[in-house]
């Protein structure tokens, strides 16, 4: 197994952490500190069901911001500067490059994502309620928005292979809520009398990633178990969906010209 | 015949351009080469006459229209093959977050090395570019020469047996320029071969074995330096000097050119044991007679006066 | 630029800066002002479709359905104690807020209480408060306090026996619900139709069931009515019994301590003293806080 897609990803870990990257960190402790005294003082009854939802939701935000903002710059930015020149010179394929630059940035996102989750238990503990079995949910929601974040970077990188920043953005993004509201498209289409439109919402439900299958954050709220099937089958959906777009991607900066 | 250290076979570019990019331009025009072992080859032309296009479809930055290309017997297309070979993009670019010693040990890990090796590599090409005191700087801080310096680091460390410069001696002052021709050099000495492009004709007459010329996305010749400016027909210069009183015979008169009490005269081959007894019985004293040879830099710009205002192909590079 | 143009325009900033945002704040409490003076506040409710802001939320309804349930609590406290105070937004603010988070129970027993609470204390519809509630069973059909709640709003305020009887039954057939006492309840109201036994057990429930204070002291309020209603009643035997022994009409609770029918002057759960009225019967003293229970 190749070992340079190994060096290519820490490379790229590092170059996360000295941008300051997870200098949001603070940002997130300090709201969800923020959070878990005001909740305290204010005493509406449904404290950890608060501090559960803001956590849950803060961590999937953040993680997406992160996911979008670096991925679309991952592969562009190397065109753009020809920091590529002389790395291609080297004996490392394009794809072990792609697959570098993806781990890499994953790892960001599984490192910062850890570390919310710590802040997300000690703003628990300080409501304080003590940890149940229940809360096993919560880290099942996250891990659910790691999946999700591993499938919107792929999305991003494979735009950065061809488009600006700015646009890839705005790509990346429509295709996150298309997949959020492709259950809505394809009800949608049902109800409609033309069978062509039926056809057509049903080919983009199962085209686009659909994201609407890894939001536990209500589930976790209120303590529910998640069966185990669909961890399953969501972890494979995802490795499955980041493949083709992974795939797709090396095609791409496989056979483009470096200006 | 042994392998070459490089083939170079019909290689072509066209970029497409226009509004709906429909339209073709021809950056490289059937390129055929032949570089051999051990050799330093001189890649000489204009700005835009194609040579970093060439260096670009060499390192698979770009992919040819037509042709193909091998090192070392191996195709290009083989990414393995770049083990052997090292690369000085134009006007390099690294990673600025990076300090140079850990952008040489970064690059230091593509070709296996392990981490006692790497540090002993990594030490030695920062001391022998001369950046060893600013190791451990971040790269964003350093001046475009040192950028340079850091990128010939990077294309040796390694110790390919091919080295490809893409105008190695650009940004760096006169010191600077002696320690790259001192590198070269010393790459020669180990035999390896070195492939470098320059428009700075001094650099390539002085270091080359061979040189070839690239106008308008055209060959226009390959050969040793000398051959090269060999083709034009070669005149003699003499100097001279006059007696006090005396003064330079009429027809020749108006092609000497004065330099205090010498003069100088071109004069072509045949014309020249004519002239000399002229001088002589204007009782000029000839100091010395030797051939004129035409320097690249003038064969160069004959070229490029022959192909027109301007050169046919144009250099697609985005700054 | 020479050496005392600088140092002038390096104060600047710092001065300019601070004098300007006191400046911006005082402006905003002037136009704070001005539109509170204005008529009353306007309430303004934009999104009412629970659906839609679920759609909008993009996957963070739970967040969003506490941020609105914040907003319930603050609505109905800011209102609660003035005058002429109304909560036409509590019920819609209540349905964006139990679409967005169909699992908040909080939400639907606030509801149950403060929507068929009359005015001034709540909205006074306690037909939405039935909505809400059976809404809120047919998405958690585990819960039985909400069928609970459910039967109370029969019981109480619509004085439906049949369908509160209906309810507590099955209330007490959900895991976790007090089996024996909800079961009661149930048979209590089927036959009698309300007593105060069966009042002061419902009460008593939704009192330790809930963790909302406000609730609380609804369900305390109405336990301290039932407590005087039942001490009325005992109060009334020894009336008659006074009445009884000594062929007149006592006139005032002293008359039943000096006659030693009573160890002393019987208080109400208040501590205020109980009278009797001139009609003969005992009543509660009218400065004392607790008012008859609701009929």
């Amino acid at each position: 197994m190749s070992v340079m897609p190994g060096v290519v990803a820490i490379n790229t870990f590092r170059e996360a952490v000295r941008d300051r990257v997870l200098y949001n960190l603070v940002f997130f402790g300090l709201m969800m500190m923020g959070a878990a005294i005001l909740v305290g003082q204010v005493s509406i009854g449904i404290n950890r069901l608060v501090i559960i939802n803001l956590g849950l939701s803060a961590i999937s935000v953040i993680g997406l911001v992160m996911a979008v903002f670096i991925g679309v710059g991952l592969i562009y930015r190397e065109m753009e500067k020809r920091t590529l020149y002389s790395l291609l010179a080297r004996p490392v394929r394009r794809w072990e490059f792609l697959a570098g630059k993806y781990a890499g940035l994953l790892l960001t996102l599984l490192v910062n994502t850890s570390f919310m989750t710590i802040g997300l238990a000690v703003a628990l503990y300080y409501v304080g309620r003590p940890f149940v079995r229940a809360d096993l949910t919560a880290l099942v929601a996250i891990y659910f928005i790691l999946l999700e974040l591993a499938l919107v970077t792929a999305i991003a990188l494979f735009f950065s292979c061809f488009s600006s920043p700015m646009l890839s953005t705005l790509f990346t993004l429509a295709v996150y809520v298309t997949g959020i509201f492709a259950g809505d498209i394809r009800d949608f289409g049902a109800l409609t009398k033309s069978p062509a439109v039926q056809a057509f919402t049903r080919v983009l439900y199962y085209l686009v990633p659909n994201f609407h299958n890894f939001n536990a954050i209500a589930a976790a709220g209120h303590g529910e178990r998640v069966p185990l099937a669909l961890i399953w089958q969501n972890t494979l959906y995802a490795i499955v969906y980041a493949s083709v777009v992974l795939v797709a991607a090396s095609a791409v900066f496989g056979r483009r010209n470096l200006k | 015949m042994a392998t070459a250290a490089i083939e170079i076979e019909n290689l072509t570019k066209d970029y497409p351009t226009g509004f709906w990019r429909k339209r073709m331009r021809r950056s490289l025009d059937h390129l055929s080469l032949r570089v051999e072992e051990g050799e330093v080859f001189g890649f000489l032309g204009p700005n835009g006459a194609g040579k970093t296009t060439t260096l670009k479809l060499l390192m698979r930055l770009i992919f040819p229209t037509e042709g193909t290309a091998r090192i070392r017997g191996r195709s290009i297309d083989d990414v393995s093959m770049h083990a052997e070979i090292g690369y000085l993009p134009e006007q390099p670019y690294f990673y600025d977050h990076l300090t140079a010693r850990e952008l040489l040990d970064y690059y230091a890990r593509f070709s296996g090395f392990g981490r006692a090796e790497r540090k002993r590599r990594v030490t030695r090409y920062l001391e022998l570019v001369g950046i060893a005191a600013a190791a451990d700087v971040q790269l964003r801080k350093f001046s475009k020469g040192m950028l340079q310096r850091v990128g010939i680091a990077q294309a040796i460390l390694h110790e390919p047996k091919v080295i490809f410069l893409d105008e190695p001696m650009s940004g760096l002052d006169p010191i600077g320029r002696r320690e790259v021709r001192d590198v070269i050099l010393d790459l020669k000495r180990q035999g390896r071969t070195v492939f470098f492009s320059t428009h700075i004709l001094s650099d390539a007459e002085m270091l080359c074995d061979r040189v070839a010329v690239l106008v308008g996305g055209k060959l226009q010749g390959t050969g040793a330096p000398g051959e090269i400016v060999a083709i034009d027909v070669q005149a003699m210069e003499v100097f001279f000097e006059m007696p006090d009183g005396s003064s330079v015979p009429g027809a020749l008169a108006q092609q000497a050119t004065q330099t205090g009490a010498r003069y100088r005269i071109e004069v072509g081959e045949a014309g020249l044991y004519a002239s000399l007894d002229r001088l002589r019985d204007a009782g000029a004293r000839i100091l010395s007679v030797t051939p004129v040879r035409p320097t690249l830099e003038e064969y160069f710009l004959q070229l490029v006066g022959r192909e027109g205002a301007a050169p046919h192909a144009v250099e697609v590079v985005t700054r | 630029m020479n050496p005392t143009t600088s140092s002038r325009s390096l104060w600047k900033a710092p001065v300019a800066i601070p004098l300007l945002l006191a400046a911006a704040a005082f402006l905003q409490s002037r136009i704070d002002a001005q539109t509170r003076s204005e008529a009353v506040q306007k309430e303004e409710l934009l999104v009412r479709s629970g659906t839609l802001l679920k759609k909008l939320s993009l996957g963070y309804d739970p967040l969003l359905a506490d941020i609105y349930w914040t907003r319930v609590v603050q609505y109905y406290g800011s209102r609660i104690g003035e005058r002429d105070a109304h909560f036409d937004l509590l019920a819609p603010l209540l349905n964006i807020t139990t679409t967005l988070d169909p699992h908040l129970v909080v939400a639907y027993r606030f509801g149950a209480i403060f929507l068929s609470e009359p005015k001034p204390a709540g909205a006074g519809r306690t037909d939405l408060a039935v909505d809400l509630v059976k809404r809120g069973i047919a998405a958690n059909p585990g819960e039985w306090r909400l069928n609970y709640d459910l039967g109370v709003l029969y019981y109480w305020r619509l004085k439906d026996y049949h369908d509160a009887a209906a309810a507590f039954l099955a209330a007490s057939n959900q895991p976790n619900a007090p089996y024996v006492m909800l079961k009661l309840a149930a048979a209590g109201i089927a036959q009698k139709g309300g007593s105060i036994e069966t009042s002061r057990m419902i009460f008593a429930e939704l009192y330790e069931s809930t963790n909302d204070p406000k609730v609380r002291k609804t369900a305390l309020k109405e336990l301290r009515a039932l407590k005087a209603q039942e001490d009325e009643i005992q109060l009334d035997k020894v009336i008659q019994q006074y009445e009884k022994l000594f062929g007149r009409k006592a006139t005032s609770m002293l008359d039943l301590v000096n006659a030693r029918l009573l160890p002393g002057v019987p208080l109400d759960p208040a501590g205020i003293p109980y009278v009797i009225g001139p009609d003969g019967k005992c009543r509660l003293n009218p400065k004392s806080p607790i008012g008859a229970p609701e009929r």
